[in-house]
């Protein structure tokens, strides 16, 4: 397939890398002229110089065949948002990845309809709440755009939760206990399946219910 | 009547204190925090200081509640992504963003927002003023 990478640091580059190794076709935009002659050194004809916020860089890269992918991953978040915007609405690309640099550009992401996003802050930000989870809730998944999250709650021995059957629980509208982890085995809830101390529960729920799960649950 | 103005460099101070003059409810935004020098020292709205893409810095600002937006600060793209979040994610009717990119200028315009190109307007006064100007028609080279 045709790949446009836009930005050459360091994970433009390492992806670049892959993708040619891979077989495929790629081209890939750094503006910096320093950079852009190491990338050269390595990747020849492949890399080309120039901002790819400008739609003629865009064309000189063959934006209008148009590519079956582009990544966006530049250091700067309204670049790579310029840049996925310009390409799936200018050019009909069907697939760009954004790379959201500061978490809290994610929202604007979301909000121009650039749903293929990869943050790596939050990325380890969510491992290290999976490793060292402070508030009892974990998010396992989240589907923003569909508006759907999938969290995990440990329950301990003072949790409200503990003893009581699923059905009894007191939980928000819009979210649901799918399954108690035990011992590592998972089991699909059941009304009649009671919670215990040491359980990890697995809910879905609606964007914005963590708080009230979290209190029905763990208190 | 209220406007949000984000960035306050040259163009934006200058048309945060225009619309403050004609009795508009003015609040410049701009990272630094020198920028609020450019509205004078009569200045009476509001500064604040912080970047236009932080929703927080939007909203202290007052954007919830603004009739108009101008974002004009010295990043194409930053004013991109700025204008757009304050026509679809506060609803605001009048937003104008300044871009220096004529064909970026184009493109957004396509999709909606209401761009303002000076690169594309000293363009076509510059050229219509070459147009317009007298200039003698060349004198055939003479015979030797």
């Amino acid at each position: 397939m045709y790949v446009v990478v836009a930005g050459g640091g360091k994970v433009g580059k390492n992806v670049a890398r892959s993708l040619v190794d891979s077989g495929h076709e790629v081209t890939l935009i750094e503006q910096r002229r320093d950079r852009f002659e190491r990338l050269e050194e390595e990747f020849g004809h492949v890399a080309m110089l120039g901002d790819a916020t400008e739609i003629s860089v865009l064309e000189r890269a063959g934006i209008a065949r148009p590519p079956d992918l582009v990544l966006a991953v530049t250091g700067d978040d309204e670049d790579n948002l310029v840049i996925s915007q310009i390409a799936k609405e200018g050019y009909g690309v069907l697939k760009a990845i954004a790379r959201v640099n500061d978490p809290r550009n994610q929202q604007h992401f979301d909000l121009l309809g650039i749903t293929l996003t990869v943050c790596a802050t939050s990325g380890i930000l969510g491992l290290v709440e999976h490793e060292v989870p402070e508030h009892g809730l974990v998010r396992l998944l989240e589907l923003r755009s569909e508006g759907l999250e999938v969290v995990e709650v440990q329950i301990t021995g003072d949790s409200p939760a503990a003893g009581k059957r699923i059905a009894g629980l007191s939980l928000p509208e819009g979210a649901r206990v799918v399954a108690v982890m035990r011992m590592g085995t998972a089991e699909i809830a059941a009304e009649e399946t009671v919670v215990r101390p040491g359980d990890q529960v697995v809910a879905i729920l609606k964007p914005g219910l963590e708080d009230r799960l979290r209190k029905a649950l763990v208190g | 009547m209220k406007a949000v103005v984000i960035g306050c460099g040259r163009v934006g101070s200058a048309v945060a204190t225009q619309l403050a003059s004609e009795g508009w409810t003015v609040t410049a935004v701009d990272e630094n925090e020198a920028a609020l020098a450019r509205l004078g020292g009569g200045w009476a709205g509001g500064f604040v200081v912080g970047h236009g893409m932080d929703v927080e810095i939007l909203t202290r600002a007052g954007i919830e509640d603004a009739d108009a937006v101008v974002v004009a600060t010295s990043g194409d793209n930053t004013n991109i992504v700025i204008g757009q979040v304050a026509q679809k994610r506060y609803g605001i009717g009048c937003v104008v963003v300044r871009l220096l990119d004529p064909r970026r200028a184009e493109f957004y315009a396509k999709l909606g927002l209401r761009t303002i190109c000076p690169t594309q307007t000293a363009i076509s006064y510059l050229t219509e003023a070459v147009r317009s100007c007298d200039v003698p028609p060349l004198e055939p080279a003479a015979a030797s």
